[in-house]
């Protein structure tokens, strides 16, 4: 079984972080999974940065700018992880945009990541019906699983057929935002969680976007199988380095 | 071949929609709704008559005598530079502020690099009083200090993009960021035939008044409705667009896209995507755009604030990759003589983009019957200072 299903199908809430592979050193990518695995953490994204990437706020945009000025390449990234599996078993995410993708090579690029042992992939601007028509066999052949985005605005149409080629979890997108916008919960989303949940989804849901403590935590996972937490995650490895990591995660829960 | 889009978004292999699930909603709005308010009677008799009375369209399609003496050829100037805000940019805007208000959106968002396109979005939302908000890389905001004067004396608020390299493309990617953040009252109108899915066949439709006139025009002037060739300039393509469109499937008719070679096409300082670029995704379509061996986008450089995007439209991609147009690339040098040339010889400033165009006859070289249509894009007010400095005119 993936390592996402697996983490999925138990009994617990998910906490999963975001960080910008290359921020804020170069050679930061083993130890900052090493101290998330050891905090608890139950999945990891990690971002591979992008030069224009269009869904992201101020602060996750500067990791990207530092991460590639710091020397941060696909190519890099997967040597870096290649022998991450040696120590590390929570299950790993790649999230990024397309562009670098696609110049690596779609193939290529799943071949790498079904090697490494990558179990998943978040691509947000990897629309569903060109990943449908020219990409899901590809990611399929290298059991990689690949998660799609919902927010506010999708139709309960489009949440029914993004819940029907789902794999692992649905990112629940909380506010029509960008990242690291949001500060705090209010009566919008915690409807939004309401009525997402009431729809009796087969995939389980999993927010992203403005969770950055202890209360959004328990907010956004009150109706939802766990929480994402980024922006909130790459202000603290700036101000703290990675020494920062399990204080950090013991504060939200 | 048929050269427009087809009915999933894509010019051969190029275009569709990659955008986030946070901008489907507004995209596909649009998507569901842009061919249908164009084709209603109301929304073609408004487009009309603003293009007509505030516009001041049809503009000419003027022989350039003594610029076709000498280059043994007949040149035919469409004159786009005479066009209101002095760019056919407003071709455009007029046509999206129509859309924008039958989608009853509130709110206009825009993008713009030298200026011309905020200006010309700046000048209809005052004309139809909505809000409106350009994004501007905080380096051209510098540069073009005339321009973002305009947009404030016009009402809008100009907020510069303050990521990435501050021009252009990161004004871009703020526009849609903000429209990510606001989903529901806002309507952005994207300057060229780039972005995603139905951007470029909306924007190529809205500017193809151009050749459009240019057919009826060629039939007063020469007896036939086709010329042997169009030229126009490419940045992200949308005056290319409008004077091609006419004429895409009709392969008797020459189609040459002019883009920026900036220092010389291996200089490291150039704008020449077709020559440059590689397949990828930029701003939500597929096409051809500079960037590194691992996919992270490119700053392009032009003289021409108006074609230094490191991409271009996907329309032109295909054009390209098809060989249904033929692309040239100009540099800097040559077409600041160009459109020095054209001063000298026609009385006729152009923009800096537009002189790109004109500096091809250098070494293309027509036959002496060709009727050779160039689309003059923009006039050179804006490029006052850049001419003055060049020349050494103080």
């Amino acid at each position: 079984m993936n390592r996402i299903t697996q983490r999925l199908s138990e009994n617990k809430k998910i906490l999963s972080i975001y960080f910008t592979a290359g921020y804020p050193n170069l050679g930061d990518t083993i130890p900052i999974l090493k101290e998330l695995e050891k905090s608890g953490v139950d999945m990891v994204e990690i971002g591979l940065p992008f030069s224009d990437p269009l869904a992201d706020g101020p602060t996750i945009q500067a990791s990207s700018t530092k991460a590639l000025q710091n020397g941060m390449t696909t190519a890099l990234l997967f040597e870096q992880l290649k022998e991450v599996r040696k120590s590390i078993s929570i299950p790993l995410i790649l999230m990024g945009y397309f562009n670098p993708v696609l110049q690596y090579g779609v193939e290529a690029f799943c071949a790498k990541c079904s090697e490494i042992g990558i179990d998943g992939l978040i691509l947000p601007d990897l629309p569903l019906a060109e990943f449908t028509n020219e990409y899901q066999p590809i990611f399929k052949k290298h059991h990689l699983i690949n998660m799609f985005l919902i927010t506010p605005q999708t139709s309960t149409e489009r949440i029914r057929q993004i819940d029907a080629i789902s794999e692992g979890f649905i990112y629940m997108v909380s506010s029509s935002s960008t990242t690291g916008k949001l500060d705090g919960f209010g009566s919008l989303q915690t409807s939004y969680f309401k009525r997402i949940a009431k729809m009796q989804l087969q995939h389980p849901q999993i927010v992203g976007f403005g969770i950055n403590n202890a209360t959004t935590f328990s907010m956004a996972t009150q109706h939802t199988k766990g929480a994402i937490i980024g922006s909130a995650f790459i202000k603290m490895l700036t101000q703290q380095g990675v020494g920062g990591i399990s204080k950090f995660t013991a504060t939200i829960r | 071949m048929n050269y427009n889009v087809n009915d999933k978004g894509y010019y051969g292999e190029f275009g569709g929609a990659y955008i986030p699930e946070m901008l489907y909603p507004n995209v596909e709005e649009l998507r569901q709704n842009y061919l249908k308010i164009i084709k209603d009677d109301s929304f073609q008799k408004e487009f009309e008559q603003l293009l007509k009375e505030y516009v001041g369209r049809p503009t000419p399609l003027y022989y350039a005598k003594r610029f076709s003496e000498k280059y043994k050829t007949k040149v035919y100037l469409k004159r786009e530079d005479l066009c209101h805000t002095g760019a056919h940019k407003v071709n455009n805007t007029i046509g999206q502020i129509l859309m924008a208000k039958r989608l009853n959106k509130t709110r206009i968002i825009a993008e713009t690099g030298a200026g011309q396109h905020g200006v010309a979005t700046a000048t209809v939302c005052a004309l139809m009083g909505l809000e409106c908000i350009v994004y501007m890389g905080e380096i051209d905001i510098k540069r073009q200090a005339p321009n973002v004067a305009r947009m404030k004396m016009l009402g809008a608020k100009v907020i510069p993009a303050t990521s990435g390299s501050k021009t252009l493309k990161d004004a871009t990617n703020e526009a849609i960021r903000d429209w990510i953040n606001n989903p529901t009252n806002t309507h952005y109108i994207i300057g060229s035939v780039v972005g995603p899915h139905p951007y470029p066949d909306m924007v190529a439709r809205f500017q193809s008044v151009i050749s459009r006139e240019i057919k009826w025009q060629l039939l007063e002037k020469e007896g036939r409705d086709q010329p042997n060739y169009v030229v126009a300039c490419v940045g992200g393509g949308s005056n290319a667009a409008g004077a091609f469109y006419a004429y895409l499937n009709q392969p008797e008719v020459g189609l040459i896209a002019v883009e920026a070679a900036g220092k010389g096409i291996h200089s490291g300082e150039s704008a020449a995507t077709s020559v440059l670029g590689k397949m990828g995704i930029i701003h939500g379509s597929k096409t051809l755009l500079m960037q590194t061996h691992d996919g992270q986008i490119t700053e392009p450089y032009s003289i021409s604030a108006g074609l230094d995007y490191p991409g271009v439209g996907p329309l032109h991609a295909h054009l390209y990759t098809s060989g249904r147009g033929e692309f040239i690339s100009i540099t800097d040098a040559a077409a600041m003589q160009a459109g020095l040339e054209l001063c000298q010889l026609e009385g006729i400033i152009p923009a800096i983009e537009s002189s790109h165009a004109l500096a091809i006859f250098k070494d293309r070289k027509f036959k002496k019957e060709d009727v050779v249509v160039v689309n003059l894009s923009g006039r050179g007010d804006k490029d006052l200072a850049t001419y003055i400095e060049y020349f050494n005119l103080k």
